[in-house]
This record gives structure tokens, C-alpha cells and sequence, in this order.
């Protein structure tokens, strides 16, 4: 039974995102509907695109400076450990409470927790780049500021990459909880069952899932983008 | 009992009166009224007059982290070991532990709720498949860094297949696996701090009942965040008792 039971809710959830409909508490108000739907995915994607350029912004470059000096691996690599552990609904409550609601304020909060995961990777990336690599370009003549520029990042983008899209990942995926805060992300429609209906919550939790697989294959494209020639010619030697 | 009934209503004003716009319940302990009533960063006195509300949402959340990183645990470890002997099962299974663990919990927790109800199963449900990927993942690492001289002496020894991954590779796989296991339940920790929205309470309960109230905000976090840390130090003895050779060796 729980396949047909499946089926029938996926089967109500698309007609809510394909068509418009009355809502539960009635009243003659309208919702559902393509246009409807995006609007709350548009707020979720808004958000979550200045959170992550946010996290990236302080991120990037700290754990590029952080890798190139070899310093302060306790603080790069411990904040990644730590910050798997905080509960992100808590710092969404937090900020709003200190500092208040608005897109600014949830993106702020969304940012601190895109932020361990882009550190960590970055730094992590930055310490594994072959020495030899280094050591090559500084003899000849190259300065620090080259050597993260020139060397350093491009072997360390596919590393960096990766903890960008755990970031993208865990800022789209709680920005749903912003709905809590009155931002107007999907996660109003997954809360909103006496307005919307079952129909409308399973709607909003496969637009949430569907965009969140999409960020991923999009930033794995990337991924495979910025990846120096020469590393994926090494892989596949070292592979074969 | 009629005098009990004539004074309860009056023992809640007065508790009431301790922090105007909070819930009653919210300060039936006398506390330091300032900074409740003015929503102070963090009102320790508050905190620990009020610690037992606390309680039993902590052991709630540890009861739903404890139960989906042991069924996804179990389900990782079958999936390692399958794989392990049939090695063309490994892609695929990368793949679809790859898409449950992209799904968003918040998302998969929705997607139940009008199939399995406000309950256990539909908070379990999503954070075992969260712990999959990550789990296996690892195991599989561990599996392939077992040394070739470690199996060939177990060969040599004349083991069977299955002796072999029991007495050889999966024990020395074990600092790998252990490594998976911890980041899936520190991890699971925080996102069971959500499980209260697919219906199975816990820390975020106490979350969605007073969102603006800093201390509550603060506690919750924080103990969260305590069981987590419990947890990982927890796993990380296990894996020290469980190889005692690397003590040996490093010493």
C-alpha cells in the first residue's frame, strides 16, 4: 500500500505546483500554481545565493592566506568539526532575536554556518598542494602572492569545490527553517498545511529536494570546470 | 480539593506576572525577573531554575540520534560488505546514498509526514538515509586501505573469504569506519535539532514553543551541541578499545 500511497500524494503535490486551486481555509483565495510556487523558491534561492557569496567571501581567502602560511590548522580545521555540530535552527532564532528579521539578517545567519566547511576544505586543499609544485615556482622567481594566485589555488580548486557544495547544500537546505523568521521561503508551504493542504506540503518538499539536487549537479559541473588539466591527467595515471 | 482549584488560578497569574508576553509555563519558577522580562543574551538564573524542562526533550533527541545512526549503521555496514564482494555494486550504491544524502532532511521529513503521520518513523527515516552515504562511504575507504602484506598473511594463514573481511580487513578498517560514524552522528545531532517538525519532539520542540527567548535559544543550542561533543568522544574511546594494536605500535 505504501507505494500507491506515495504515488497519490506525488501525484497531488504536482497538480499543486502545475495548477492553481482554492486554498484549504478558503475565502476564494488562490494558491498553487507555477508562478505561486517560484515565488517561495525564488526567496529561498535569493537568500541562499548571498549567503553562500557571503561565506565565501570571508572564507576563501582566509583559508588561502591560513594554507599558503601553514598557520592556525587548530582554528581552520576545528571550526569545520565544531561547526558540524551546531544546531543551524538555533543560530537563525539567535540573529533574529539580537539583530532582528529580514533577508540580510537570515542571510548573515546562513553564512556562519556555509562558512566552517569552506574554510576547512580551502585550508585543507591549500596544505595538501605539492611541495615540489611550490618549491618550483618560487625558484623561479615567483612571489607569495603568485605562488596562491598561480599554483596553490588551481591545484587546490577541486578540494575547495567541495566544501562550496556542502555549503550551497546546508544554506539552501535551512533556509527552508527562514520561513520561521518571516522570510517567505518554500518552507512556507511545507508548514502551511492548513493552508495549503497536503497536496501543498509534499509540493514544497519536492521543489526544495529537486532544487537542492540541482545545486549539487550544477556545482559538480563546476567542479569538474575548474579542475587543472594536469590533475585529471595525473588521476587517471595514478588510476590506471 | 476545592481550595486547591481556588488557588491554582491565582498561583499562575502571579507566575505570569514574572515576564510579560511569555507563555505561563514559561517562568513558574521564580527566577531573575529583570532579565526574563527584558530578554537578556542569557539569564543563567533562569537556565538553572528551569533546567528539568530541558530534560526529557535532551534524552528524546538522543533516543532519535540513537536509533538512525544504528539503523544506518547497520544498513551502511551490509551495503560495505556486500559491495565489497560484489565490487560493480559500488557505483550505483555511491550513487543513490549520494541522492539521499543530498535530499535535504527538512525536505524528506515532508515528503513522509502525509504517509507515515507526526511520529518517530518519519524523523528516523530521513536521518538514517542522511547517515548512509557518509558511513559507507568511509567503510569503504577503511576497506581499501587495508594493507596487501595484512591479507596476504591472512591468505597464508589459510582463511576463507569471510574470515579474512571478519578477522582481517574489517578490523583494521575500524579507524576509518569509526571516522564515518562520527562525523554521521555529530552531524545527525544537529539535524535531529529539526526531527519536532516531522512530529517527533526533541531539543527544537522547546525551539518552536519560545523562538525569540535568548536563554531558551541558547540552552537548546548548547545542549545540542554538548551531545554532540558526548557522542564523539564517546565513539572515539570505542575506537580506542576496539584497536588496541595502534597503542602498541605508537608507543
Amino acid at each position: 500500500m505504501l507505494p500507491v500511497a506515495f504515488l497519490h500524494s506525488f501525484v497531488g503535490a504536482f497538480d499543486f505546483i502545475l495548477h492553481q486551486r482554492e486554498a484549504v481555509t478558503g475565502g476564494g483565495v488562490q494558491v498553487g500554481g507555477p508562478a505561486y510556487v517560484w515565488h517561495f523558491a525564488r526567496t529561498q534561492l535569493e537568500v541562499s545565493a548571498v549567503a553562500l557569496a557571503g561565506a565565501m567571501a570571508v572564507g576563501l581567502p582566509a583559508g588561502l592566506v591560513l594554507g599558503h602560511l601553514g598557520r592556525g590548522e587548530f582554528f581552520a580545521v576545528g571550526f569545520g568539526n565544531a561547526g558540524r555540530a551546531v544546531p543551524e535552527i538555533a543560530v537563525i532564532f539567535l540573529l533574529a532575536a539580537i539583530i532582528g528579521i529580514g533577508l540580510g539578517n537570515v542571510a548573515i545567519a546562513l553564512g556562519i554556518l556555509g562558512l566552517p566547511p569552506i574554510l576547512t576544505n580551502t585550508f585543507v586543499a591549500v596544505r595538501q598542494v605539492d611541495r615540489t609544485a611550490i618549491e618550483a615556482a618560487e625558484g623561479m622567481g615567483m612571489r607569495a602572492a603568485g605562488v596562491i594566485a598561480r599554483i596553490e589555488l588551481p591545484l587546490a580548486a577541486p578540494t575547495i569545490m567541495s566544501g562550496i557544495r556542502t555549503a550551497a547544500i546546508n544554506i539552501f537546505a535551512t533556509a527552508t527553517v527562514a520561513s520561521f523568521v518571516g522570510l517567505s521561503t518554500l518552507g512556507d508551504l511545507v508548514t502551511g498545511r492548513n493552508v495549503y493542504g497536503d497536496d501543498g506540503v509534499v509540493a514544497g518538499a519536492i521543489a526544495i529536494a529537486l532544487l537542492a539536487m540541482c545545486i549539487e549537479l550544477v556545482l559538480a559541473g563546476v567542479q569538474a570546470l575548474v579542475t587543472p588539466r594536469g590533475l585529471k591527467l595525473q588521476r587517471a595515471r595514478q588510476g590506471a | 480539593m476545592i481550595g486547591l482549584a481556588v488557588h491554582a488560578p491565582a498561583l499562575a497569574d502571579a507566575a505570569n506576572k514574572c515576564a510579560p508576553g511569555l507563555p505561563a509555563g514559561f517562568c513558574h519558577h521564580h527566577a531573575e525577573t529583570g532579565c526574563v522580562a527584558g530578554n537578556g543574551f542569557f539569564c543563567a538564573g533562569w537556565a538553572v531554575d528551569n533546567f528539568d524542562r530541558y530534560v526529557g526533550p535532551f534524552f528524546r533527541q538522543l533516543e532519535i540520534v540513537a536509533v538512525s545512526v544504528a539503523i544506518g549503521f547497520a544498513l551502511a555496514m551490509a551495503l560495505t560488505v556486500l559491495s565489497h564482494r560484489y565490487r560493480p555494486l559500488i557505483p550505483p550504491l555511491l550513487g543513490v546514498t549520494g541522492v539521499l544524502y543530498t535530499v535535504p532532511s527538512i525536505a524528506f521529513f515532508f515528503l513522509l509526514l502525509p504517509i507515515t503521520g507526526f511520529g518517530l518513523d518519519t524523523a528516523v527515516i530521513p536521518l538514517s538515509a542522511y547517515t548512509l552515504q557518509i558511513i559507507y562511504r568511509n567503510a569503504l575507504a577503511g576497506l581499501a586501505n587495508v594493507p596487501v602484506d595484512a591479507r596476504d598473511a591472512g591468505r597464508g594463514m589459510g582463511m576463507t573469504d569471510g574470515e579474512l573481511l571478519r578477522r582481517v580487513e574489517l578490523p583494521l578498517a575500524v579507524p576509518e569506519i569509526i571516522a564515518g560514524l562520527r562525523i554521521a552522528t555529530v552531524s545527525t545531532v544537529a539535524v535531529a535539532t529539526l526531527a519536532f517538525l516531522a512530529g517527533a519532539g526533541g531539543l527544537g520542540q522547546l525551539l518552536a514553543e519560545q523562538n525569540d527567548f535568548k536563554t531558551n535559544i541558547i540552552m537548546v543550542g548548547g545542549l545540542a551541541i554538548a551531545m554532540a561533543v558526548a557522542l564523539d568522544l564517546l565513539l572515539l574511546l570505542a575506537q580506542r578499545l576496539a584497536t588496541p594494536w595502534r597503542r602498541v605500535r605508537a608507543s
